[in-house]
């Protein structure tokens, strides 16, 4: 076969070229052509039509993201803001925290133990590549109904592989979502998150500068590996017939990555290098156009001196491999020889592959012809900008007009029955199945993880400072009304960081939409960044970064939209975080926050075949002031326990709490029904000395938060005004679904 | 006192047994697996972890570094030596303890606070704990099973070599419920479950672990394993 | 060239969870052929030219030390024709 070299392509301008095949439109190739003058050669068409692909050019959804940068809240918290591989924000005492969020969903549908497997390692990588050490990860998953053929396929593989690869490079999981949903099935989203922590001097950045510095590929060798994976995969929606692109999904190593992880942290410590980035989707062709883009301008690359696993390779494959564990450092020369010397201790495969150059040349050469001479930036930035066509759906007013009235339970009999059937239900049941697969505590600096409100690590042994993370979305709420679900999904997470007395600092977000070609998508994403951006703002919490994931659809049906929140906070001392649950009997349970009688979108609505209504209207000014108190109260000792309502409502908040330790309560309400079942956002549940309960008054009235007392914490059944459930029939209703689901 | 805790290549709770070698009063000294040096340490861990990756088997590789070697002689004179979870494996790769540690019987990796009983407190790492009692400590891998050919359980049984065993449930399908074993002198011990993430009831279910740490302390000061 | 393979098996009183798993799994894709299923190993060794008896030997020692665990695992050694 030979090379198609930037000379053939010069003195062939009319080769036919397969730019549909790699999913280029007509246009897109047209540009191309205007951009270089001329044809491209094989290899410029390849790495032109991976980096212009949706997932890694965000054309249609770029338009919208600015918001993010526009709308931004001044903060000198933010050291790295959006553009780079992950955020960064100053958590106090010289640290910096790094954390992001990303998705993987077709290849979990194709190969759910890889594809989560490598979803896992591409955050990690993103996260390691800022210059931080990874310390912890999560893992929002969505899957379809339950008891669907399909759920079982991919349910099982995708937690064995978010456990297999995590568990194996020593993170602990901190917490994540298991949310069962007809809109999946096919669908399954799989988001992972990650977080590392670093010194401000640590901070590392994207930039290839220095002409004369080299760029050594350091890490697993290329092999064929997700070839055409994120052009092929994530841009396109599936056919309806079910998986057959088989040969593009990634394999990952995670020994490989752990061993990677500790060669860099090596490398950061001793600084050598100038820049750096992991290889992820579209792997070379990516690393090179980023890095040439960010530094200097221009880039000389020999890509026939990149390790290969599989010399079979073409360079057009070389290219567009995704083959995993691979990073790609700028070094400079007079540190060249440490830096290989360090990668030979943890017998990481490490190679110069060229060096950095001024102007605007990103030239790539295989065995000496030229293949690649293309302006970097027309790559990896100024792909195409796309205004998609928005339009607001027409079910929008159908919905809004369904009369949302489930059968509420009143009689002791119907409570009993409600609350075991809430505590049993799928999406709120007991997720140890799942979670007893994850590694807590390797790292030996968990503080919170699954079942509770937030995951929290402590990041400093000697002054005991502490993150917490959690990650939130409610598609019911976003598919009722996507500008007011993104605020609420961005309230929740933060109310939970809050609940554990930690202070939200920082945003991430994974937006998993359907196909942005169907105008009422993008009209939904559109609203959905417009409420997360306006939403921020108003917090004052800076988006750090983020993920978009379109075209999660089958043929022609969108799933119901799924932006998820992710929210960073900080605690200065872990040791006095309030825990979600009480051990003691006696304490007094407080609910704060008003609950009305709106059940659209609720878990118990959902339950009952009822899908549409009008979203709550997401109050932040008073969301955060409940934030305040919750914190303010944590941090003058006064709860004992505090618990988030969120879907499911007070019942599975109360369900989770006695089942914590196994100590019971007597809950005496009113309306209990809709007090038991009602999803109104704001509010959360707290447990304080009997003695302190005018102190929580007190304070509940300085923060403008209605607060009502709803019973007393003891004894060995779950008491809901005349109805009593014994915790070990509710044990065995909570913690029974996913073993008789899955096994 | 000084207690080696050795790296290899995929080892994941060095820096946690470090910890825990310092709560309980002694200093940890890192060892290299590269390295046949033991750097004049009284006694060694084997942390936790996936060295290699769990490649061929988990411990397969491990066990021919070359800080195994004045390792196996030094443990072979009566050094303490202590495998946890891929220690273990380590151990039995290397033939210093009979048996071997298989796939969990139901498939999964599986992290859980798990009770254990300690049935031998004669040995180097177990003389802090009184005979029978229960401890609460994360067991968390997918190849905990212990395996063994019948001889070989009786006499494990019959020598009271299985110094600690699952209490309830049988967790991974381990024979006899075995938990933890030791070597016929008592100086090496091969313990599945987690003991140094159970030294700070901030991160972990309790302090019960730390008395493993402890012991070879008493073991050491009051003269080594005759 | 040539291929010597070594395959590596679970010890028959060893109890082997993944066997048993997959041949669970084979009746609920319709096949009913399979009374037991064992899971194991294969090496694919190359050497250059035809494998020697005494190369044969130090293989059947390299299967012994690394490739199993004769505590759990029995192997056989035999030419890829």
């Amino acid at each position: 076969m030979s090379l198609d070299t930037v000379a053939k392509a010069i003195a062939n301008p009319d080769t036919p070229q397969p730019f549909a095949e790699l999913g280029l439109k007509a246009d897109e190739y047209a540009s191309i052509k205007e951009i270089l003058g001329r044809r491209p050669t094989s290899s410029e068409l390849a790495m032109y039509s991976v980096m212009w692909s949706e997932h890694c050019s965000y054309k249609s959804s770029k338009v919208h993201l600015k918001q993010f940068g526009e709308k931004a809240v001044k903060t000198d918290a933010l050291l790295v803001g959006i553009g780079e591989n992950a955020g960064v924000v100053d958590v106090g005492q010289g640290y910096a925290v790094t954390f992001k969020i990303e998705s993987h969903n077709h290849p979990s549908f194709i190969e759910p133990y890889q594809g989560a497997a490598t979803g896992v390692g591409g955050i990690v990588r993103d996260i390691l590549t800022m210059g931080a050490r990874p310390i912890a990860v999560m893992d929002p998953l969505r899957f379809g109904p339950a008891d669907a053929a399909d759920t079982r396929r991919v349910l099982p593989g995708i937690v064995a592989g978010v456990g297999g690869y995590g568990n194996c490079l020593g993170l602990p999981n901190i917490g994540g979502e298991v949310v069962f949903d007809e809109t999946y099935l096919g669908n399954p989203l799989v988001n992972a998150l990650c977080v590392g922590v670093m010194k401000h001097s640590d901070i590392k950045l994207a930039k290839a500068a220095g002409a004369g510095n080299l760029v050594v590929l350091y890490g697993a060798k290329t092999g064929g590996d997700g070839i055409g994976g994120v052009s092929v995969l994530a841009s396109e929606t599936f056919e309806s017939k079910g998986p057959a692109k088989r040969p593009a999904v990634q394999v990952g190593d995670p020994f490989v990555e752990k061993v990677l992880i500790e060669c860099s942290l090596e490398i950061f410590a001793e600084d050598l290098v100038v820049g750096i980035q992991d290889l992820g989707g579209a792997g070379l062709s990516c690393a090179t156009s980023e890095l040439a883009s960010g530094g200097s301008g221009g880039m000389k690359v020999q890509l026939d001196k990149v390790p290969l696993r599989d010399p079979s390779l073409s360079p057009e494959e070389i290219l567009m491999s995704e083959s995993q564990e691979r990073m790609c450092a700028i070094v400079e020369p007079s540190k060249i020889d440490r830096f290989l010397e360090i990668c030979k201790k943890w017998d990481v495969t490490s190679t110069v592959i060229g060096e950095v150059t001024d102007g605007n040349h990103l030239e790539i050469t295989f065995n000496g012809e030229l293949i690649v001479d293309v302006p970097p930036r027309t790559v990896a930035h100024d792909g195409p900008v796309y205004n998609r066509p928005l339009a607001k759906p027409d079910y929008i007013d159908l919905v809004a007009k369904e009369v949302i009235n489930p059968p509420l339970p009143s009689t002791a009999a119907e409570i009993k029955e409600a609350i075991l059937k809430i505590a049993a239900t799928p999406n709120l049941a007991d997720k140890s199945w799942v979670t007893d697969q994850y590694d807590r505590y390797v790292q030996g600096n968990t503080i919170q993880s699954q079942p509770d409100d937030s995951g929290m690590v402590r990041i400093d042994e000697k002054t005991h400072l502490g993150v917490a993370v959690a990650t939130d979305a409610n598609a019911n709420w976003s598919y009722l009304n996507p500008y007011e679900g993104a605020k609420l999904a961005l309230a929740e997470a933060a109310r939970n960081i809050a609940t554990a007395g930690a202070k939200p600092l920082a945003v991430t977000n994974c937006l998993n939409f359907g196909s942005p070609e169907d105008p009422g998508v993008m009209w939904q994403f559109a609203e959905s960044v417009r409420g997360l951006a306006d939403g921020c703002l108003e917090m004052g919490l800076p988006v750090t970064g983020g993920n978009v994931s379109f075209y999660n659809q089958t043929g022609t049906v969108a799933i119901l939209p799924t932006p998820v929140i992710g929210v960073l906070g900080v605690i200065e001392d872990v040791r006095t975080r309030t825990p979600m649950s009480f051990k003691e009997a006696g304490l007094e349970l407080f609910l704060l926050g008003a609950t009305d009688e709106n059940l659209s979108g609720s878990e118990w609505a959902y339950i009952h075949g009822m899908r549409g209504g009008i979203a709550p209207t997401a109050d932040l000014q008073r969301e955060m002031r409940l934030i305040d108190l919750l914190v303010a109260g944590n941090k003058s000792a006064l709860f004992t326990a505090a618990h988030d309502l969120s879907q499911g409502g007070l019942a599975i908040s109360l369900i989770e709490m006695v089942l914590r330790h196994n100590v019971g309560a007597t809950i005496a309400i009113d309306d209990v029904g809709n007090s038991l079942v009602s999803e109104t956002p704001g509010r959360v549940v707290v447990a304080v000395q009997a003695e302190k309960s005018g102190e929580l008054e007190t304070l509940a009235a300085q923060h403008s938060i209605p607060v009502a007392k709803i019973g007393t914490t003891g004894g060995d059944a779950l008491v809901i005004n005349d109805a009593a459930i014994s915790l070990s029939e509710l044990r065995t209703a909570h913690t029974e679904t996913f073993k008789k689901l899955f096994g | 006192m000084k207690i080696g805790v050795v790296t290899f290549p995929g080892t994941l709770d060095d820096r946690d047994a470090a910890r825990a070698v310092r709560y309980a009063g002694s200093e940890a000294i890192e060892l290299w697996h590269d390295d046949a040096d033991l750097k004049g340490v009284d006694a060694v861990i084997l942390p936790g972890g996936f060295s290699y990756g769990d490649y061929l088997r988990c411990g397969a590789i491990s066990r021919f570094s070359p800080v195994m070697e004045p390792l196996i002689a030094a443990a072979k004179g009566g050094m303490p030596l202590l495998g946890i979870c891929n220690g273990f494996q380590v151990l039995a790769e290397a033939h210093l303890i009979p048996g071997a540690l298989t796939r969990n019987q139901h498939l999964h990796f599986l992290c859980t606070d798990q009770k254990i009983r300690i049935e031998n407190n004669t040995t180097a790492w177990t003389s802090s704990f009184s005979e029978g009692q229960e401890l609460v400590i994360p067991l968390k891998n997918g190849e905990g099973s212990y395996q063994c050919d019948d001889e070989t359980l009786k006499m494990l049984e019959g020598e009271g070599r299985i110094i600690a065993r699952y209490v309830g449930e049988n967790p991974n399908g381990s024979r006899n419920l075995i938990a933890g074993i030791s070597n016929e002198r008592g100086n090496i011990v091969g313990l599945m479950p987690h003991p140094e993430h159970a030294v700070d009831a901030l991160t972990g279910p309790g302090t019960d672990g730390l008395g493993f740490f402890t012991s070879v302390l008493k073991t050491m000061v009051s003269g080594g394993m005759k | 060239m040539a291929t010597i393979v070594v395959d590596v098996m679970l010890k028959p009183e060893i109890l082997d969870p993944q066997g048993k798993a997959v041949a669970s799994a084979l009746p609920r894709l319709g096949f009913s052929f399979a009374t037991d299923v064992r899971q194991g190993k294969r090496f694919e060794i190359t050497v250059e030219g035809e494998p020697t008896a005494a190369q044969l030997a130090e293989v059947e020692i390299a299967a012994e030390k690394l490739l199993s665990n004769p505590v759990i695992e029995n192997f056989t050694v035999r030419v890829e024709k």
